[in-house]
């Protein structure tokens, strides 16, 4: 009935600089959503693990790190693992043109790289998430 | 579907669990009927609150205290509520900042809450996450409030023990327990005892307590970021448990929450049946352009709306 959009935020890898998920999660937070943020160095287990108990329709990985491919790989078989195949994954940071088709095949739906506008991290999210069963 | 998904939030099912909550915090209409097959199996869990302004450090002292109640191999749920904003509805959710350790231990189950327009610190379906935690077998269940400038009260109508976190250093904390916290400690943490004006602080709620109706509350203190004093505040916590039950208080404190419970869903039913009727038969904002144009008033509107709701 009063549904609402729960979106983690998380920041796998060793590299300590958060700033950039920070600022896409308060403007979900602005657009209404409610924005799980986890801090930095999260594992694959522990993102896929948190992403259960919060119950989110979206994770959101920040990668600085170049560690993508393994990371994000990781991530979506733990979700599939987990029969949690409907959360949708998205990814920011720096992430070389050539490796994004790669990564929409193993089933990320969309990268945002340096300079996207944080509207349209907005307006992806709402067009994409319709698990109007909850 | 049903049966399944409260034979697994019995058994502890991590993914149960949290579908439930979702389904409850959502209204939807399964909730009400899971809700209802859960309540004969709840009454088993500790419920602890933990209440203090903000950044005084609970979410830190909530993940030492879980550490040392693993190691004694009780089962944990964590409520950790975060405000909602009431522009956007949207909430920044960050208690799991400071929890990171407990994220793969598969008999912690932590969820964080936003506020969702509920007053006093709170979350709406609160109540609601504390019986399905404690239907699915969780012995300790913490509750931690929103942190804004003043405890928040309400925390007593759900939890069984409420601790208060204090800091020194800030004239605020004392201003605070004046304002009210007086009555609602269990017990007392003065964290960040690392800090400069520990003692300073530690006396000055002393004297506080010593004038209060409850002068036994025991006052602990601790440093979360390093554990030490922990396990001080978790024997004052089952002490305070013991007395509970040997005094017949528990069931006092069971009657509160359940009577606040009552009224915060019959509250809800009242408001899903005002806004079906106002918004859907007779749309809320023709009230407001009568109220506005002076044909009719809040009251006789209100009134004519309840009347109707209540035939
Ligand atoms: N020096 C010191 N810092 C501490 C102690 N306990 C917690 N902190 C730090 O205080 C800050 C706030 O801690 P949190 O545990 O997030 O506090 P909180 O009360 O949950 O905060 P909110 O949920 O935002 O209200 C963090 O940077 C902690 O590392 C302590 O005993 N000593
Ligand atoms: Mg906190």
């Amino acid at each position: 009935m009063s549904r609402k959009i729960r979106v983690l935020i998380a920041k796998p890898g060793l590299d300590g600089h958060d700033r950039g998920a920070k600022v896409v999660a308060r403007a979900l937070r602005d657009a209404g959503m409610e924005v799980i943020y986890t801090g930095l160095h999260q594992t694959p287990e522990m993102i896929v693990e948190t992403a259960v108990q919060e119950d989110v329709d979206v994770i959101g990985l920040s990668l600085l790190s170049g560690a993508h491919m393994t990371l994000f790989t990781d991530v979506i078989s733990l979700l599939k693992e987990k029969g949690m195949e409907d959360v949708i994954v998205v990814g920011g940071g720096i992430i070389p043109d050539e490796d994004i088709p790669k990564l929409k095949k193993i089933g990320v739906a969309e990268i945002f790289g340096p300079g996207t506008l944080v509207e349209d991290i907005v307006s992806f999210i709402e067009k994409h998430v319709k698990r109007e069963d909850r | 579907m049903k049966e399944e998904i409260v034979s697994k939030v019995l058994e502890g099912d991590s993914r149960a669990i949290a579908r439930m909550i979702t389904l409850v915090e959502n209204h939807s209409k399964e909730a009400s009927s899971l809700m209802k097959e859960i309540h004969r199996y709840t009454g088993s869990a500790h419920i602890i609150g933990v209440t203090g302004v903000m950044g005084s450090g609970k979410s830190t002292l909530i993940a030492e205290l879980t550490r040392l109640y693993r190691k004694n191999g009780k089962k944990v749920g964590i409520i950790a509520i975060d405000p909602t904003s009431p522009f956007s509805g949207g909430a920044l959710l960050g208690d799991r900042v400071r929890m990171t350790e407990l994220i793969l231990d598969k008999e912690v189950f932590i969820r964080s809450m936003g506020t969702r327009g509920m007053l006093g610190g709170l979350a709406g379906a609160v109540y609601d996450v504390v019986e399905i935690l404690d239907a699915s077998g969780k012995d300790v269940i913490l509750v931690e409030t929103v942190g804004v400038g003043q405890a928040e009260v309400d925390i007593i109508k759900i939890a069984d023990t409420t601790v208060v976190v204090i800091v020194p250093g800030l004239g605020d904390s004392v201003q605070t327990m004046k304002a009210g916290v007086m009555e609602i400690a269990d017990i007392y943490v003065v964290n960040k005892a690392d800090h400069p004006g520990i003692d300073q602080t530690v006396m000055e709620i002393e004297n506080l307590v010593e004038l209060s109706s409850n002068p036994n509350t025991p006052i602990i203190k601790t440093i979360a970021k390093t554990g030490e004093g922990v396990s001080d505040l978790l024997e004052a916590i089952s002490q305070h448990q013991k007395y509970l039950e040997t005094e017949g208080e528990l069931e006092e404190k069971r009657k509160i929450r359940y009577e606040a419970e009552l009224i915060e869903i019959i509250r809800n039913h009242l408001l899903d049946m005002i806004y079906d009727e106002s918004i859907v038969k007779q749309r809320i904002d023709t009230i407001v352009d009568r109220i506005l144009s002076k044909e009719t008033d809040p009251y006789t509107a209100a009134e004519e709306i309840l009347g109707r709701i209540l035939k």
